[in-house]
């Protein structure tokens, strides 16, 4: 569901720059002399970040996405070709290469979470935002897609908003999910059924003795 | 059943907290300088000795995987060591744990097997949707470095050691050893040619060893409790040891836990999972070892144990040992079909039997959910799946073949009773 590259759309900005020059040189110096260009996905996540941290603020809202100045402007940093860094960029389903929702809702629809009912959470999302998957609610609020595995198969089925992972989901809980974050409310996040990580909802069926109560 | 006092991940469902502190009460870190001491001679004997065999699915003895690293440096290149935390096969959720809630055990474990391996750098590369869990895998570290257990003369032994997290950004392919090096130099995760292997050129072209976050935070546990102990659980001395496992699906409860390798199938599910939604003789099937090994129908599930050797004898693998369940009520057609668009989607479009033949697959599989075939174009879907199979730089080819290679060989029946069916309502 990843919308293409295209670098002359409307939407891109025409510069960019990072906020913060001394994050990007401390990612640098993570990978060793002369191999800066290992710092190219840090360096992409870290502009998507900074355009959703604006994002959230603006009128109507939206997410994080890294706009083709972006890209250029790491090329420059890193001394990249321009190309080697639109070819990363358009490689990892992470990078959005176009807006998003201030809420990226990723449904897992792999076969665990499948077999658990993620169809039903699905439409759920659909029905609730009254969005196909793909799409973007026109109040900026929400997108929804439909992703491959996010290994929380034991707590399906799931979907991942933003950072944070919601499991063991419902197609109700889905529903009061979504409403929260849109009226601003903070959901906690992991399992929605009460049970502890990925512990047998019955309880533990070891190391019973090292339980908290 | 493992008895507790044998159990590695004590905090596997996060009990506990996972800082430094809470560690070092767990046994993490405890003397670590002294098991440094012993030298890397006697850490790799020690590894050899506990039979541990990588836990990424490949199961490769990791005592015999790191004693390919070269000795010393005649050239002047650094060794790496890279931990592969892309945990990403559709069934497994297991290493996720580990970083959440052990992350020390894969700390410490990252220091005394780039110790063994003479490498003064590691990576460790976690896959980009694991945010939170590598957020505490970072604050496990900088406590680390903070109290000199890793950087400069580590827990004072005399050993520089880096650590450095690398988030991925979305890609299964990367947990494919050499397209993880690549995703880590900058690159498109696109898989790389073997030989040269990456002990001989690996990241940066210096010498690497890829290994699984489990198989790394098993680690300080064997070395302090001994080879002897952790060959001493298991089936036989080929399959030794503890493992985690993930039963996800149609069983009552889904969890992560740690058992003794070769528990029989059986055993797990109903000791630790509450059996099978409606009763064991409700089972139609189960894959193994995460999505990509051939899926067991119930008659083998009875019986069959959990090793490595053990699910090789019946066509299909330990793998990651994640267990996807499936009960009668499931469309296994479509479950497979599902793991088909998951490999089309996944390919990373280099070599040419992947990049066109999971496509394929996917297509024939979506007509095959509704029975929009003919009997004959099973055997061409078989086929398909063999053209692929061996034909391609890495294994996810092969991948993609298995499940539909075990649906075919198992079910069948049910392909061709779907096809007759959907004839006769289309006459």
């Amino acid at each position: 569901m990843k919308k293409p590259f295209d670098q002359n759309a409307p939407y891109q900005p025409a510069t960019f720059a990072f906020k913060d020059m001394a994050v990007v040189a401390e990612i640098i110096s993570r990978y060793p002399e002369g191999r800066q260009q290992s710092a190219v996905m840090p360096l992409l996540d870290l502009a998507q970040r900074q355009v959703g941290e604006e994002g959230a603020a603006a009128t109507p809202p939206f997410g994080g996405w890294i706009p083709r100045a972006a890209m250029d402007e790491i090329s420059n940093i890193l001394s990249m070709p321009k190309v080697k860094v639109y070819e990363v960029a358009t490689f990892y389903s992470m990078y959005n290469l176009a807006p998003v929702g201030k809420f990226l809702v990723q449904v897992c629809s792999t076969s665990p979470c499948w077999l658990c009912g993620s169809d039903k959470i699905k439409q759920a999302c659909e029905k609730h935002l009254g969005i196909h998957t793909g799409e973007t609610t026109k109040d900026g609020l929400f997108t929804v897609v439909e992703v491959e595995c996010l290994g929380a198969c034991v707590n399906a089925p799931m979907a991942q908003i933003n950072d944070d992972f919601y499991e063991d989901l419902t197609a109700e809980r889905t529903t009061e999910i979504l409403k929260a974050l849109a009226s601003g409310k903070q959901v906690p996040i992991g399992p929605q059924n009460g049970r502890t990580n990925s512990m047998a909802l019955g309880g533990p069926t070891t190391l019973k003795d090292r339980v908290k109560a | 059943m493992l008895a507790d006092q044998d159990r590695i991940f004590t905090n596997l469902y996060g009990w506990e907290s996972y800082s430094l502190e809470a560690a070092k009460m767990r046994g993490d870190w405890d003397n670590t300088k002294d098991v440094l001491a012993k030298g890397r001679d006697w850490i790799i004997e020690e590894m050899k000795l506990s039979g541990l065999r990588g836990r990424g699915g490949a199961g490769f003895p990791t005592g015999m995987k790191w004693s390919f690293m070269p000795k010393e440096s005649k050239d002047g290149r650094p060794s790496y060591l890279v931990i592969n935390a892309d945990e990403s096969e559709p069934g497994t959720c297991k290493d996720r744990e580990i970083m959440r809630h052990d992350p020390h055990k894969l700390v410490e474990g990252a220091l005394i097997a780039s110790f063994a391996m003479g490498a003064h750098a590691c990576y460790i590369y976690v896959r980009g949707e694991f945010f939170n869990e590598a957020s505490n895998l970072n604050k496990a570290i900088k406590e680390a470095y903070a109290a000199g257990l890793i950087g400069k003369n580590a827990c004072g032994s005399g050993w520089d050691f880096d650590l450095v997290l690398h988030r991925g950004a979305g890609a299964y392919i990367c947990g494919e050893e050499t397209a993880l090096i690549e995703s880590l130099e900058g690159n498109k995760g696109q898989p790389r040619n073997k030989p040269p292997f990456p002990a001989m050129a690996g990241l940066y072209s210096c010498p690497t060893t890829v290994n699984n976050v489990e198989t790394i935070a098993v680690v300080p546990t064997i070395l302090r409790r001994g080879g002897s102990w952790f060959a001493g659980i298991g089936k036989d001395e080929k399959n030794t040891g503890t493992k985690l496992f993930c039963i996800s699906g149609h069983v009552n409860n889904p969890c992560n836990v740690e058992e003794a390798m070769g528990i029989p199938m059986k055993e797990l599910i109903e000791k630790h999972c509450g059996g099978i939604r409606g009763g064991w003789d409700n089972l139609l099937g189960v894959i193994p070892g995460g999505s990509s090994t051939p899926v067991l129908t119930k008659d083998v599930c009875d019986t069959v144990l959990m090793d490595f050797d053990s699910l090789k004898a019946v066509g299909t693998g330990l793998g990651t040992a994640g267990l996807i369940v499936m009960d009668k009520s499931t469309d296994i057609i479509e479950c497979i079909a599902r793991l088909a668009h998951f490999y089309k989607h996944e390919s990373c479009g280099q070599c040419t039997p992947c990049r066109e033949g999971t496509g394929w697959l996917w297509r024939i599989m979506t007509r095959m959910v509704k029975g929009d075939a003919t009997i004959e174009e099973i055997d061409t879907l078989l086929e398909l799946t063999k053209e692929i199979e061996g034909h391609t730089i890495c294994a996810l080819g092969d991948a993609a073949a298995w499940p539909i290679q075990g649906l075919i060989k198992n079910f069948r029946p049910v392909m061709e009773d779907r096809i007759l069916q959907y004839r006769k309502r289309a006459a």
